[in-house]
């Protein structure tokens, strides 16, 4: 009798774990790299809501991308390179897309992920001369690199200085480690072309202590800070800034160093502080209406759905639409709604985010309209300025949407993409 | 005056600030590895723990609201707009003396007369479930605390120095963050409460009786489990200070924790047994990361010593001196 319930037993289960395997193999799935926990968790926390909350929104309103559902594990990295590459390992297998949140995670997987035929999307992040399509076949970083960033702010800066900055001093505060290390290239060329003067200053992890930098530049006087920066230096960076006097207006931080959590804590001191941004802020957009119709009021928000809005969940919705277009475009391209890690590699290459394929996303107005080529994987190169209303503690963009100095960042592109493949034997294709 | 020389009289101030909040996180570990030779890993957690709960209470957010709501399908997340800090302040000290008897019964009581290696270990996992509790308890956001305490740079400082500058000379004025002023003046009344404790009160000499020797404490009755209630409790309290102290200065968030990476320099320098070692070593890692900076930083490409100065100098200091300024002398009888 016992032999018998067993086999029952066994039977049943090899029925559902089958049907379970057929189901799974017929979704999507966008495994997420999150950091949840530690000591850079106030920034991932919102952006991987924003991710899972838009997930869950097409699962819920369009039954999933051509029917097929999204599945969406996650892998908490810790913002730590090695863990992060561990989380690619374990769910590299049937994976459409990686979006590593890390530069040094980005970094680690370019070699691994185009051996292993997976598409990585490093939104206005990681490697910069990934942007070179015809060399990184597999890594995207559209709509926007840092090495953009950096030309743009250092425009912004000109422009507030009728055209002319020689002689003028701009310092770099940035975190020391490959994502805050991107932009030095780029801003050293800058100064040698306009004349300005350079000066470098590394925060080691995690940037509780800033003390010594901020004396430095109260003693140098840079006229400008542009500011690499992550988690809780960005907040300290913010602070200390407010604390030497230093005019908030003349403190520039990238699109990471620029999120409510950066300067809330500083309180009316950040007042003025500039930031650039790819993505708008606010929650008033149709996909926010959305989200809250099928998600939020349902009770399904992820964690408390006290993000809703905020600058980094809307970047991680940003994200996760791109990535979620590339699956449209890819079943569109190959005529299946079963696409393949291949096929999704090819519609990420044929993204191509109209103001009116936006406004169909409920995304009108939301981000400038970019679209991926073959030979360009960094998109439109657009950022905006804006700027923090500590009284009514919101964010204003100050500036439309502007490109930086593309003949200084697409010859710097073209320099280090170069230096890659001849090291990596990689043949140039698009020809 | 030359510029020059204010400058490095302002570098040494902030230095010898700084080294003030590295001493509030080094005093925690200096009392319990004192009072029972264990080496607390988890008094970095203790604060950030501590700024969590006083942020919580202030601003009357419901414990493990995720948890419930997730569990019960309910909508709790405050149960009162604000609290006054005082009031806050007293439910946080309860609550980490309430933490400090947890560990007592849950932890220490199982491992007495264990290495110290075992008790070490048992601490660093506590600081993992401790920073686990209080995520599930508080959540992950920055939180902003406000006790009262002003901070930013000291205009009163600015004028009073603009002028012992040379004539023409385009100098500001000195600088310094009246937080850390705050913060030294909170150490100090802070130190003097515990050495009249230890030393006018029967608690504080049997506390002393424990840290010189166990079994002779034991022998006269002194109740060793009390006791380290006592010091867990008091160095929760210490904890909370020095939470509140970084807290304000750059939000609450979970990267708190690592400020016990700072404290490890400190006591390597000060000795682990040493209450004023603990504040001298503090002051000469502050002085010394933020003379290395400033003024040798230049010259290495990849700059940012302020944080593995302090390590070079602990290295050094170990090398020459392994019990450090004030710690005991170690004598192994063979």
């Amino acid at each position: 009798m016992r032999i018998k319930q067993l086999l029952i037993g066994i039977t049943a289960s090899v029925i559902a774990i089958s049907s379970y395997v057929e189901i799974a193999v017929a979704d999507l799935k966008f495994p997420m790299l999150v950091y949840r926990t530690g000591a850079y968790a106030p920034n991932g926390i919102p952006n991987a809501d924003g991710f899972v909350d838009y997930y869950k929104m097409i699962n819920a309103r369009d039954g999933g991308i051509g029917g097929e559902k999204i599945l969406h594990p996650e892998c908490e990295t810790g913002y730590k390179t090695q863990v992060g590459v561990e989380c690619y390992e374990k769910n590299k297998k049937d994976a459409m897309v990686f979006q590593p949140m890390s530069t040094g995670i980005t970094y680690q997987l370019i070699p691994k992920a185009t051996a292993d035929g997976v598409t990585v999307y490093s939104t206005g992040y990681g490697r910069t001369s990934a942007a070179n399509g015809k060399v990184f076949k597999w890594i995207f970083n559209a709509p926007v690199t840092y090495w953009d960033g950096a030309s743009i702010a250092v425009r912004h800066i000109l422009k507030n200085n009728l055209g002319n900055i020689k002689g003028k001093k701009i310092a770099l505060v940035y975190h020391n480690s490959a994502y805050g290390k991107e932009p030095i290239r780029t801003l050293q060329t800058l100064s040698k072309k306009h004349g300005f003067k350079l000066m470098l200053l590394p925060v080691d992890h995690p940037g509780q202590e800033q003390k010594a930098t901020w004396l430095k530049i109260r003693k140098a006087r840079p006229d400008n800070v542009l500011m690499w920066g992550w988690g809780v230096m960005n907040q300290v960076a913010v602070k200390s800034a407010a604390s030497i006097k230093f005019p908030m207006d003349k403190f520039i931080g990238i699109w990471w160093s620029g999120s409510e959590n950066d300067v809330l804590p500083a309180g009316q001191g950040a007042h003025g502080y500039k930031s650039l941004t790819f993505n708008a802020p606010g929650d008033s957009y149709q996909v926010h209406k959305d989200i809250k119709k099928y998600v939020h009021d349902k009770g399904e928000a992820s964690g408390d759905g006290s993000h809703f809005g905020t600058v980094l969940y809307n970047r991680g919705l940003f994200q996760a639409m791109v990535q979620v277009e590339a699956a449209v475009v890819a079943q569109k391209i190959h005529g299946t709604s079963k696409i393949t890690p291949a096929m999704y590699r090819d519609g990420m290459e044929a993204v191509n985010l109209s103001a009116k394929r936006m406004e169909e996303l409920g995304f009108k107005d939301f981000a400038p309209p970019f679209k991926n080529t073959c030979e360009n994987h960094g998109g439109s190169g657009l950022a905006a300025v804006q700027q923090w209303d500590a009284k009514a503690k919101k964010w204003n963009m100050i500036t439309e949407y502007m490109y930086g100095d593309s003949d200084v960042v697409q010859k710097l592109i073209a320099e280090d993409s170069s230096k890659y493949a001849a090291e990596q034997k990689i043949a140039e294709r698009c020809n | 005056m030359s510029v020059e020389l204010l400058n490095f009289i302002e570098t040494v101030l902030n230095g010898l600030m700084s080294g003030v909040m590295y001493s509030l996180v080094a005093l925690g570990f200096v009392l319990i590895f004192k009072a029972s030779g264990v080496f607390n890993f988890a008094q970095g957690v203790f604060a950030l723990f501590a700024a969590l709960t006083l942020v919580g209470y202030q601003t009357g957010q419901v414990p493990f609201a995720h948890l419930i709501n997730e569990l019960f399908g309910t909508n709790y997340h405050n149960w009162y707009a604000s609290m006054p800090n005082f009031l806050a302040i007293i439910l946080t000290m309860i609550t980490m003396i309430a933490l400090a008897w947890i560990i007592e019964r849950l932890v220490l009581k199982h491992l007495v007369n264990q290495d110290p290696i075992i008790l070490f270990m048992a601490t660093i996992g506590l600081a993992f479930a401790l920073e686990g509790v209080g995520d599930l308890m508080w959540g992950s956001d920055v939180k902003v605390l406000d006790v009262g305490i002003p901070s930013g740079g000291s205009i009163w400082l600015e004028e009073a120095t603009i002028g012992l500058a040379a004539e023409g000379s385009d100098y500001y004025g000195m600088y310094i963050d009246v937080l850390n002023v705050w913060a030294t003046v909170i150490a100090v009344i802070l130190v003097i409460t515990l050495a009249l404790f230890s030393q006018y009160t029967k608690t504080g000499r049997a506390l002393r009786a424990v840290a010189d020797d166990h079994q002779a404490a034991l022998s006269v009755g002194i109740s060793l489990r009390t006791i380290w209630i006592l010091v867990w409790a008091i160095s929760g309290f210490i904890a909370m200070v020095a939470g509140i102290m970084w807290g304000t200065e750059s939000g609450v968030q979970f990267s708190l924790s690592l400020i016990a990476l700072k404290a490890l320099p400190v006591l390597i320098l000060g000795g682990f047994t040493s209450i004023p070692g603990a504040i001298i070593g503090g002051l000469l890692i502050g002085v010394g990361e933020k003379l290395a900076e400033i003024y040798i930083g230049g010259y290495f490409e990849t700059g940012a010593l302020e944080n593995w100065f302090a390590y070079v100098m602990a290295l050094v200091f170990l090398l020459f001196r392994p019990q450090g300024l004030f710690g005991d002398k170690i004598i192994e009888r063979v």
